[in-house]
């Protein structure tokens, strides 16, 4: 018969025996050795029935096919753009998937995006050489021009967005802000007023700072509340 | 004259005050503090980044390089000059060579892990306090690991096998072996074996049984510093 080693929500780190038996499956940051199940990050556990999850507390930024990502034109060459995502590895943006207008053969690529410009764009394609191409095409998918870009661990970013994105509609709502959570920690925030896209911005740092405490949600509201004078109420 | 007491006052099987803090350069992808008596190591990740030049490339898997290094002000200078030398383009493959079999990095082909190892003062045990630093710092960055790295020096002083060597000890001018000890405690598996010195068969069997226990001491220091970091 397994048995648990940990409970739901225990930190651990790599080395850690999570469970024995083979009750148990190991899911991502966990692997079985043998009879058990040991954890190989620094995480939080998950226990979702016979599944044991690791989320990590810390960690690189994997691109995964369909992320949407922010990223920043590094080069531009004459059938495409290379983008900095915060992986090892450039992502490119081929000529066809580069705008959803029309691009005309010879055309100077720079007029569309530019180096040193950030982009929204889709991850379409990861190959086993970790080669990435990106999409333009789809909805909100476009070069971002306003408001600034702030960087945050890509582990941290599910959190932001909350459970079915409660975390960041409550930013939004409470400090009229318009803001894009990259999947890869880039985020990028535009609001008329300077004085509430920065206290987004301190929202976000802080649900990054404590991203691994239970009741996030009721703390980030309390501090929203108090920063903005305004009570909140779910729209 | 038999060695009987040793200079510090230990007991021949007790490790010197060890401590270990994570996080300790908010710049770097993942870092740590290793102190150990009097050595202090600190450790500081980056990356992955591409790796250049090319040919040093892995198509397959992520390059892990080690940097060792001894702060200028680090010792007395007596024997080892600090600063970059053979000694320490040795001692970085040898952390390298400890570390590799525990870390996975086949998601980041054709990168480049970088660990800087920076001994801020150096009492003996260098190399071991570096691997053991190194190990929180890549479990800090996030990378995927087996299990963690421990490391101890040991030795041989006339017929007495003592953990954890001290300086006075290093010097020891009579009958005397340096051994460092890098492991995975939680399964036995040994990631480097070194020797300078002569010892027996079933001195290196003693050797080898002390530095598992002390690893495992060091082991427990180093997972509560990595827990530490996030039950403020």
């Amino acid at each position: 018969m397994g048995e648990l080693k940990v409970k739901d929500k225990d930190i651990v780190v790599p080395g850690d025996v999570l469970a024995d038996g083979m009750d148990f499956l190991p899911a991502g940051g966990a692997f079985r050795e043998g009879e058990n199940i040991i954890a190989s990050q620094v995480g939080v556990v998950s226990v979702n029935g016979r599944l044991l999850k690791l989320v990590p507390l810390n960690a690189k930024y994997l691109p995964k096919k369909g992320d949407t990502i922010i990223g920043k034109i590094a080069d531009v060459t004459n059938n495409c753009w290379f983008v900095e995502i915060g992986y090892s590895n450039q992502a490119c943006i081929p000529l066809r998937d580069g705008s959803m207008e029309y691009i005309p053969k010879g055309a100077d690529l720079t007029q569309y995006y530019d180096y040193n410009d950030y982009v929204v764009a889709n991850i379409t394609n990861v190959s086993r050489s970790k080669e990435i191409d990106l999409s333009m095409k789809g909805p909100g998918l476009r070069k971002l021009s306003d408001g600034r870009i702030i960087k945050v661990n890509s582990a941290k970013v599910p959190r932001i967005i909350g459970k079915q994105g409660s975390m960041i509609s409550m930013i939004k709502q409470m400090t009229d802000c318009r803001i894009i959570v990259g999947q890869n920690g880039l985020v990028w925030l535009y609001s008329v007023d300077p004085l509430k896209e920065a206290i987004a911005v301190e929202a976000i740092k802080k649900i990054e700072e404590k991203a691994h405490i239970q009741g996030l949600t009721d703390e980030i509201k309390v501090f929203l509340e108090s920063k903005v004078g305004v009570k909140y109420a779910i729209q | 004259m038999p060695y009987n007491k040793r200079f510090d006052g230990r007991k021949f099987d007790e490790l010197r005050e060890i401590s270990a803090e994570v996080g300790v350069i908010p710049n770097a992808d993942g870092s740590a503090k290793f102190k150990i008596g009097k050595t202090i190591a600190i450790a500081a990740v980056y990356g992955p980044r591409v790796l250049h030049p090319r040919f040093l490339q892995d198509p397959i898997k992520g390059v892990l390089r080690c940097n060792y290094n001894m702060m200028s002000f680090s010792g007395s200078g007596e024997r080892v000059r600090p600063g970059p030398s053979r000694r320490s383009k040795e001692i970085s493959y040898l952390t390298e060579k400890a570390l590799e079999p525990v870390l996975d990095l086949s998601e980041f082909p054709s990168a480049v892990i970088d660990v800087y190892i920076e001994l801020l003062q150096t009492d003996a045990g260098t190399r071991c306090a570096g691997i053991t630093a190194a190990a929180l710092a890549l479990a800090d960055a996030g990378f995927p690991m087996k299990d963690l790295v421990s490391a101890v020096a040991l030795g041989r002083i006339e017929d007495k096998i003592v953990l954890d060597v001290s300086k006075e000890e290093e010097d020891f001018e009579g009958g005397m072996a340096d051994i460092p000890v890098a492991m995975l405690p939680r399964t036995g598996e040994i990631t480097l074996l070194q020797m300078d010195g002569l010892v027996t068969l079933n001195e290196l069997k003693e050797v080898l049984k002390s530095a598992k226990k002390a690893c495992e001491q060091i082991y427990k220091v180093q997972k509560d510093a990595l827990r530490a970091r996030y039950l403020k």
